[in-house]
């Protein structure tokens, strides 16, 4: 803050300034050689709804451009090395043991069979939360930046909901980045077994599963209290991915039946299933209706919950 | 542009309580504001008087508790689109989008008010110029000084040429040079037309820029009038502050019958006295000091201003 402000004080000053080089002849009113710049004047075209949300999404994918490579390649490397270790080294450094549950046994799934799917359902749903909750954070802290567009002419539901679409923006692409990542990481003979059986399911996971989680992210965002944050992540997301179906279907668990009933509070597993059930029809997986109409629903119900708190806490 | 014939801003017995865990704060408890379109008005009043709580609900960030406030016709409660596309703000604290450069906070604000993004560059442009923040324009929030920040904001609030602009204590933290610039281009958005509504705590922002001022404390109206009307009616008292390095003389009580005095304050080793007729009253005040064995170490005489006017009606230093 010092160092910038005395070039200021010296070099060119505000409104003022300018206005010296234009009418040198000191003007009663520093702006008034340019009348048409600053104050009432023609009129504005009218804002649309449609057209100040589009702006909001247009000022999101500037902001994604700028940020490109360090939000997606902090979202590429951890699936990546764990389809390195898991559908490579270890297959490789013996199929006998511990690792050997890794390995392609008779005939059988390999494990990047398992993984792919699943990893591209926990990046879509680590990053449309982490998208929606942290910049909220920022906006919601003292200086409260969120006023810049909450003044926007548009009612505050819809900026939550705005904010809720560009978060599953960013989790689509994500999930769309570690798809061909996973797909090709594995050691020889081990090579996951995929093809789109289902556009259509596939293409309902992808964008209800963006955005249910983007809008679970505002909700959290906005109720939590942005010191606890660190707890969001111990008691959340670290539970929520590593009990969320990724590195095993959800039939799979079969054998630990309670575990399977708890783990269908959990988001992610839907996700999952929804990717397993369009890229992997072969494996047995959860029921279309189950996990579409908890994708759909959840949508629904947390985008609405969340565009609610969310304008309570822009609101004072 | 500025059709609305009605009063651009208006209140009727606002209110606002803020509810928190610690307990219900009211901070503004009936305010009655009238703004006519193109005046300069002036919200003073000291840290907490409500100020920022009022201009929030102004602006529709606030919701009131109860009472109504419109501003160009519209009420800020059950329209609030319709008031927010008429009206720019700048709030008290550093409120620009810190992902955007200087260029992009005003380019997206003229894309969300509807601006094609080739008119939002435009626009963008022409109000770095006339800000001289030309050689800013990549500059980061974060980056620049608190005065740059306040150019920036109040740019960004003019983008979508607002009808009413409301300022909440643009010129605080900055420096005399910067002051006087801002005082001038705000003078020159006024001479244009712009309707100003402006919280401050400097007595002299009040005296050297507002058509009218309403004092503000403990969230309700103290006075409301042009500011010469102020300093003609509550404001003709010169406030004479003495400070004694012991108790206050039992001696200064005789002031209070003094011929042309109105009132006088007494307060730990402090006194006031509010006189129209000041002559004489420091030396009896120091004569009453002197008779009872203390010393002066502080004395102070201010003429009528704002500041006395303040003073009169809440009893308090005026501290920024
Ligand atoms: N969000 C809030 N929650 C609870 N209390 C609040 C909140 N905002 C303000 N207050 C309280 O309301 C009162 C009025 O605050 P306000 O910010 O309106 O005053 P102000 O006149 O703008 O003061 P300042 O000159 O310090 O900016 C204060 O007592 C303040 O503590
Ligand atoms: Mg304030």
């Amino acid at each position: 803050m010092t160092s910038p402000a005395s070039p200021n004080a010296t070099g060119p000053t505000p409104g003022g300034t300018t206005e010296e080089p234009a009418g040198s002849e000191s003007a009663p009113s520093p702006a008034a050689p340019r009348n048409e710049a600053a104050g009432p004047g023609p009129a504005m075209p009218r804002a649309t709804l449609t057209g100040t949300f589009l702006a909001m999404m247009a000022r999101e994918v500037r902001v994604m451009r700028k940020n490109f490579l360090s939000t997606f390649v902090r979202v590429l490397v951890q699936p990546l090395m764990f389809v390195f270790v898991f559908a490579y080294v270890l297959p490789k450094v013996g199929s006998g043991a511990g690792a050997g549950g890794f390995a392609s046994k008779d005939g059988g799934p390999t494990f990047a069979t398992i993984l792919v799917p699943g990893l591209v359902g926990s990046a879509i749903v680590m990053q449309g939360m982490m998208a929606a909750i942290f910049p909220l954070m920022m906006e919601l802290s003292w200086q409260r930046s969120i006023t810049d567009r909450a003044l926007a002419p548009v009612p505050v539901p819809v900026l939550a909901l705005q904010k809720i679409t560009a978060a599953g923006l960013q989790a689509l692409i994500a999930g769309l980045l570690v798809f061909p990542c996973v797909l090709f990481v594995h050691a020889g003979g081990q090579a996951p077994n995929i093809h789109v059986g289902n556009w259509p399911v596939l293409l309902l996971t992808l964008v209800t599963g963006s955005l249910m989680c983007a809008s679970g992210g505002l909700l959290l965002g906005t109720l939590i209290d942005p010191q606890k944050s660190q707890v969001l992540f111990a008691l959340v997301l670290v539970p929520m991915s590593m009990l969320g179906c990724v590195y095993y279907p959800w039939a799979a668990l079969d054998h630990v039946r309670w575990l399977q009933i708890v783990t269908l509070i959990n988001p992610m597993v839907y996700v999952n299933e929804g990717l397993r059930t369009a890229l992997t029809p072969q494996m047995e997986h959860m029921p279309i209706w189950a996990f579409g109409s908890v994708l759909i629903l959840g949508t629904a119900a947390l985008s609405w919950a969340a565009a609610r708190t969310f304008t309570r806490r822009v609101l004072t | 542009m500025t059709a609305s014939p009605g009063p651009a801003v208006r209140t009727v017995d606002l209110h606002k309580t803020y509810t928190s865990p610690r307990g219900d704060v009211p901070a503004v408890r009936g305010i009655d504001l009238e703004v006519r379109p193109g005046e300069f008005f002036g919200l003073l009043g000291p840290n907490g008087a409500g100020k920022s709580t009022t201009i929030g609900m102004l602006t529709t960030l606030v919701v009131p508790t109860s009472g109504t406030a419109e501003v160009c016709g519209f009420d800020v409660a059950r329209r609030p689109v319709e008031v927010k596309r008429r009206i720019g703000m700048v709030s008290q604290n550093n409120t620009l989008d810190a992902d955007l450069t200087a260029f992009e906070n005003l380019e997206f604000r003229g894309r969300y008010f509807g601006l094609g993004a080739r008119d939002a560059r435009r626009r963008a442009e022409e109000l770095l110029e006339l800000f001289g923040l030309t050689d800013r324009r990549k500059g980061v929030p974060f980056e620049m000084s608190g005065g740059q920040v306040k150019r920036l904001m109040i740019a960004r609030a003019l983008v979508h040429r607002p009808e009413v602009l409301f300022l909440d204590e643009p010129t605080a933290g900055l420096d005399p040079q910067n002051r006087a610039n801002l005082w001038e281009l705000l003078r020159g958005l006024q001479s244009r037309g712009q309707t100003i509504l402006l919280t401050t705590h400097y007595m002299e922002e009040a005296e050297a820029l507002c058509d009218r001022v309403a004092v503000v404390d403990h969230g309700t109206v103290l006075a409301s009038d042009t500011v010469e009307g102020l300093k003609g009616s509550a404001g003709t008292d010169t406030v004479i502050t003495v400070s004694f390095d012991g108790a206050v003389p039992e001696g200064v009580h005789a002031l209070d019958r003094r011929e042309g005095v109105s009132r006088i304050e007494v307060g730990d080793g402090q006194v006031r006295v509010f006189a129209r007729s000041p002559a004489g009253v420091l030396g009896e005040l120091v004569a009453a000091g002197a008779a009872a064995g203390v010393g002066v170490t502080d004395a102070a005489q201010l003429r009528p201003s704002l500041e006395t006017v303040f003073l009169t009606l809440t009893g308090r230093e005026y501290r920024d």
